[in-house]
C-alpha cells in the first residue's frame, strides 16, 4: 500500500503534529506549520488529528495512488485534478489505484496540506514521523519518484466538507502578541511592537519567519547567555529586525525575545507569503 | 530568583548561577506539575513549557519551597566517553594553559564532568566540571565544518558535537561513540543532570 511522489513541487515534506516534549535533549519540536489544516485533512478522511501527511510548499506536486485510497487537500484554496478532471478541495477524494492527483500552486497563503487515508506510515523518530529541516530528523524532503507506505485505516467515517478558513483577506496580517520575557531589554518594547511594521522576508523558512521592516531598538546591548525558546517567540537579533521561530526552530537561543506570538495566530504566519505586511498587537489577556 | 512570562503557555525562571539553574530544574521535576511539555534548563534559566495556560501562581510556589543554596545531588545517568586525543587544537590547548599535551589529556579525563543543559543541536550536552586551566575561549575564527564526535572545550564547558556541524570550540580530540540516533533508544546519549567521565580510547 504506498502512494507515489511524481514530482513533489518546490518543497515536499512528510509532517505530523510533531514531536513535542525532547526540548531538553535539544530537539525542536518541528511538526505541520499550519497544524488546523493538517488536523482538517486528517478529519476529512477519517483519520486521528496527528496522522501524517504532506506539507507542500506552494503545491505544485503530481502523485499516484498505488492502491484505492481517499485523500483531502487543505490550506489554502488551490486546484485540483484527478488525472484531467477538476476535484474540490477541503473534502474527501476517492482516487482507484493508479489515478494521479495534481495539486495547482494556490494564489494565496504558501502550505498545502495533503492527508491519505490511514496515514503515511514511514518510521517514527522521537514519536513523530515529522521532517524536522533544522537537525535532519525525519525523512528527506521527498523527491520524484519516492514511494511513500501508508498505514491500513481504521476508521471509515470521512467527514463532509469544508470551507477552506479565509485567511486570504487583503491588508496586513494583524497578529496578537504578549510581551516578555526579555522586553525589559528594549526601549518601551510595547510602543515599538504595536507601531511597528513589517514585511515577511524571502528567507523565511520552517525555523523562523524573518520579518524585515522597523528595527526594535534596544536599552541593553549584547546577548544573555543561551536560554530556552518557545514556538513563536520574537527574537530579536543584532541588527534588529526581528524573527518569529516556527516549529523546526533551535531548544535555546542566546539573542534577546521581545515578545510571544498567541498559539492561535501561528496558523497565519504559517501561510503568510515573502511580501506580506506584518503588523502586532498586544494581547492583555496574556 | 525572577519568572518571566513568555507568551500564556510558558514561564522562563532566571537565577545567578548554574548550580542554582540545577536546584530549580530539580525542585521542577520533583513537584510533578501537571501539562508540562518541555523543562528546559540553561547557563542561568529554566524554561517550563505546558500544553495550556501556563500555572503561574503554582510555578512560584513550587519556586518558593526550591532551597537555592543546595546543590541537588546527581541524580542522571553515568557514562564514560572514550576519546582519541588526536584533535587540531590539542598543541594550541596545551601552549594556552602551559602544559604539554600529556598533562592537557591528564586533566582532561581525571575530572568529573555533569551534563548541565543540551542546546546548538540534537544531544549535544554542555558538560560543567572543567578544571580550571582548560576553561579557554572560543577559536578566533569558527570552523565551517566540525566532524561528528569532535571533543572540545570553550569557556567553562566541555562537550561532544553529535553531528558534523559548524563550531568555534577548541578541539582535543573525537569519539567514536554515536552522541545521537532519532532512531536508537534513548535517541540521546546525554540529558541534563547525567555525569559524564572522559578516557583515552584504547
Amino acid at each position: 500500500m504506498t502512494i507515489t511522489v511524481l514530482r513533489p513541487g518546490p518543497l515536499a515534506l512528510v509532517q505530523d503534529l510533531g514531536r513535542p516534549g525532547h526540548a531538553a535533549l535539544g530537539v525542536p519540536p518541528s511538526g505541520a506549520l499550519d497544524a488546523p489544516a493538517l488536523e482538517l485533512a486528517n478529519a476529512l478522511v477519517g483519520n486521528p488529528a496527528d496522522a501524517a501527511g504532506l506539507e507542500l510548499l506552494l503545491g505544485g506536486a503530481l502523485l499516484r495512488a498505488d492502491v484505492p485510497c481517499v485523500i483531502a487537500v487543505t490550506g489554502p484554496p488551490v486546484q485540483l485534478k484527478v488525472d484531467k478532471e477538476p476535484v474540490y478541495s477541503h473534502q474527501p477524494i476517492e482516487l482507484k489505484a493508479g489515478q494521479q492527483i495534481r495539486i495547482g500552486t494556490p494564489k494565496t497563503g504558501l502550505r498545502v496540506y495533503l492527508a491519505v487515508h490511514g496515514g503515511i506510515d514511514v518510521p517514527q523518530e522521537l514519536g513523530s514521523r515529522s521532517t524536522d529541516t533544522l537537525s535532519g530528523i525525519g525523512p528527506q524532503p521527498l523527491k520524484a519518484d519516492d514511494t511513500l507506505p501508508l498505514a491500513t485505516p481504521e476508521l471509515t467515517m470521512f467527514a463532509a466538507r469544508n470551507e477552506p478558513r479565509t485567511s486570504s483577506t487583503p491588508g496586513p496580517l494583524i497578529i496578537r502578541v504578549t510581551l516578555g520575557p526579555r522586553d525589559d531589554w528594549f526601549l518601551d518594547a510595547e510602543t515599538q511592537l504595536s507601531s511597528g511594521e513589517w514585511t515577511v522576508s524571502p528567507q523565511s523558512n520552517r525555523v523562523g519567519l524573518r520579518l524585515s521592516g522597523t528595527r526594535l531598538e534596544r536599552s541593553i546591548e549584547g546577548e544573555l547567555p543561551s536560554e530556552g525558546l518557545v514556538t513563536g517567540a520574537i527574537q530579536v537579533p543584532a541588527g534588529g529586525e526581528p524573527v518569529i521561530f516556527l516549529n523546526d526552530r533551535p531548544t535555546t537561543g542566546g539573542y534577546p525575545v521581545i515578545g510571544t506570538v498567541h498559539p492561535a495566530d501561528l496558523p497565519l504566519l504559517a501561510q503568510a507569503r515573502p511580501g506580506t505586511t506584518v503588523r502586532m498587537t498586544l494581547d492583555v489577556r496574556g | 530568583m525572577r519568572v518571566l512570562p513568555y507568551g500564556d503557555r510558558a514561564v522562563l525562571i532566571e537565577v545567578d548561577t548554574l548550580d542554582q539553574v540545577r536546584a530549580v530544574h530539580s525542585g521542577l521535576l520533583g513537584a510533578k506539575l501537571g501539562g508540562v511539555v518541555d523543562l528546559v534548563p540553561a547557563a542561568r534559566t529554566v524554561l517550563v513549557t505546558f500544553s495550556r495556560p501556563a500555572p503561574t501562581c503554582q510555578v512560584r510556589s513550587i519556586l518558593e519551597s526550591v532551597d537555592l543554596t543546595a546543590v541537588p545531588a546527581a541524580a542522571g545517568r553515568e557514562l564514560v566517553i572514550p576519546v582519541h586525543y588526536d584533535g587540531p587544537d590539542l598543541d594550541l590547548v596545551a601552549r594556552t594553559a602551559g602544559l604539554s599535551t600529556a598533562e592537557v589529556i591528564e586533566l582532561h579525563t581525571s575530572a568529573g564532568y555533569s551534563v548541565a543543559f543540551t542546546g546548538f543541536a540534537p544531544g549535544f550536552g554542555y558538560l560543567t566540571g572543567l578544571p580550571a586551566p582548560l576553561r579557554q575561549s572560543r577559536l578566533d575564527s569558527p570552523r565551517a565544518t566540525v566532524p561528528s564526535g569532535a571533543v572540545g572545550i570553550a569557556g567553562e564547558f566541555t562537550g561532544v558535537y553529535p553531528k558534523s556541524s559548524p563550531g568555534g570550540w577548541r578541539l582535543l580530540g573525537h569519539t567514536e561513540l554515536t552522541m545521537f540516533d532519532a532512531r536508537r533508544d534513548p535517541a540521546a546519549l546525554l540529558a541534563p543532570g547525567d555525569r559524564v567521565r572522559f578516557e583515552v580510547a584504547s
